[in-house]
């Protein structure tokens, strides 16, 4: 990391309130607004500090953009900073999302919504299908040998046999990493 | 299945889930389509498509899918359980490992880690989408969203709400089916 770039150390209340604003700006993809807010806006993080911070995230397990937030709370002020980002994170999306949940299960019978719905679906299906090859561009152009078998396994045994992913992961990942490992030698 | 029971499947599921959630929680939805819809019957193929519809027009971090599959599997406290297990075990490990990441940024394993999983993660959230297209495309006109939505995505830097919006008003108005 660069120099700390932190004007004053934000406060747990600070950093709950501003994961909070992320997470209710953050319509279809929260880590734009998550830049935003924390780079340009408030100044916690420098521009290369928040490149730094995320691919350490991309990297380990589970919703990136709340592994930034516990990683961004942790620097700032401890286990107490992890814990109020997260909750400002998560907390009110998951009471919006349960009551749209709500909604659809009373009126979800309703032909215009069932159609909604349905269109909703379908679009979404499509998105995550561009997403899937977006991330695959990086690895077609600088090491498409190595990556597509891994690729195709993992596609294979998951969406087609339908193998439990624990086995898929324990089988595929440390192979794939270990071949990266000599790479880097 | 009683309350007690379905819930200690929630933890169990969304927990394991995610520690293998590298990438998001894309990359773990074949696996809880599987466990949900396949396996314990919370949920139709339709209804799974239907939540994962709802959670990506809602605003907030887009594991909230599994916020939806506890609700619909056990109600507010399977939400709650689903949620907090998805969340807990991954934070808990990247809490540590940023310990250890502030004293060496550069560690050769943090690097290899990266590099080795991506392929893995594509491969899964390639699975996801043809997860969700088999339960969303009932007819051909839906075929037609899903291919719009997704080229027009890939190929353009539309805010993907709009493709998201425009899905929705068409199947309000009725063209679908």
């Amino acid at each position: 990391m660069t120099e700390a770039p932190v004007p004053e150390a934000p406060t747990p209340t600070a950093l709950f309130l501003a994961f909070l604003g992320v997470a209710l700006s953050g319509f279809g993809g929260v880590l734009p607004f998550a830049r935003r807010a924390l780079v340009d806006r408030r100044r916690w993080l420098t521009p290369e500090a928040f490149v730094e911070t995320l691919s350490l995230c991309q990297s380990l397990p589970g919703p990136n953009i709340v592994n930034l937030s516990i990683v961004v709370g942790r620097r700032a002020c401890g286990w107490r900073g992890s814990v109020a980002a997260v909750l400002g994170l998560v907390g009110a999306p998951m009471l919006i999302v349960i009551a749209l949940g709500v909604l659809y299960e009373r009126f979800g019978g309703l032909e215009q919504v069932r159609g909604a719905i349905d269109g909703l679906a379908a679009s979404a299906a499509g998105l995550v299908a561009a997403t899937a090859a977006r991330m695959a561009e990086p690895l077609a152009k600088r090491r498409v040998w190595i990556a597509a078998p891994f690729v195709v396994a993992a596609f294979v045994a998951v969406a087609l046999l339908k193998v439990p992913l624990p086995y898929v992961m324990l089988a595929l990942g440390p192979l794939s990493v270990a071949l990266a490992w000599r790479r880097k030698t | 299945m009683k309350l007690a029971d379905t819930l200690w499947a929630l933890a169990i599921q969304f927990g394991t889930l995610s520690l293998m959630a590298f990438g998001g929680a894309n990359a773990v939805l074949p696996e809880a389509h599987r466990q949900s819809v396949t396996l314990h019957h919370w949920m139709s193929d339709q209804d799974f498509a239907a939540l994962f519809a709802i959670a990506q027009a809602a605003p907030g971090p887009n594991f909230q899918v599994c916020t939806l599959i506890g609700w619909k599997a056990a109600g507010l406290a399977g939400a709650l359980v689903a949620t907090a297990a998805m969340c807990a075990p991954s934070c808990l490990l990247t809490f540590w490992i940023a310990k250890l990441w502030d004293r060496q940024p550069e560690a050769r394993w943090r690097v290899a880690v990266a590099a080795g999983l991506a392929p893995v993660t594509v491969g899964l959230v390639f699975s996801t989408a043809y997860v969700l297209v088999r339960a969303a495309d009932k007819e051909w006109r839906l075929a037609l969203v899903t291919a719009v939505s997704g080229l027009g995505a890939y190929f353009t830097k539309l805010n993907p709400l709009w493709f998201l919006g425009a899905a929705a008003a068409l199947g309000a108005a009725g063209v679908f089916g």
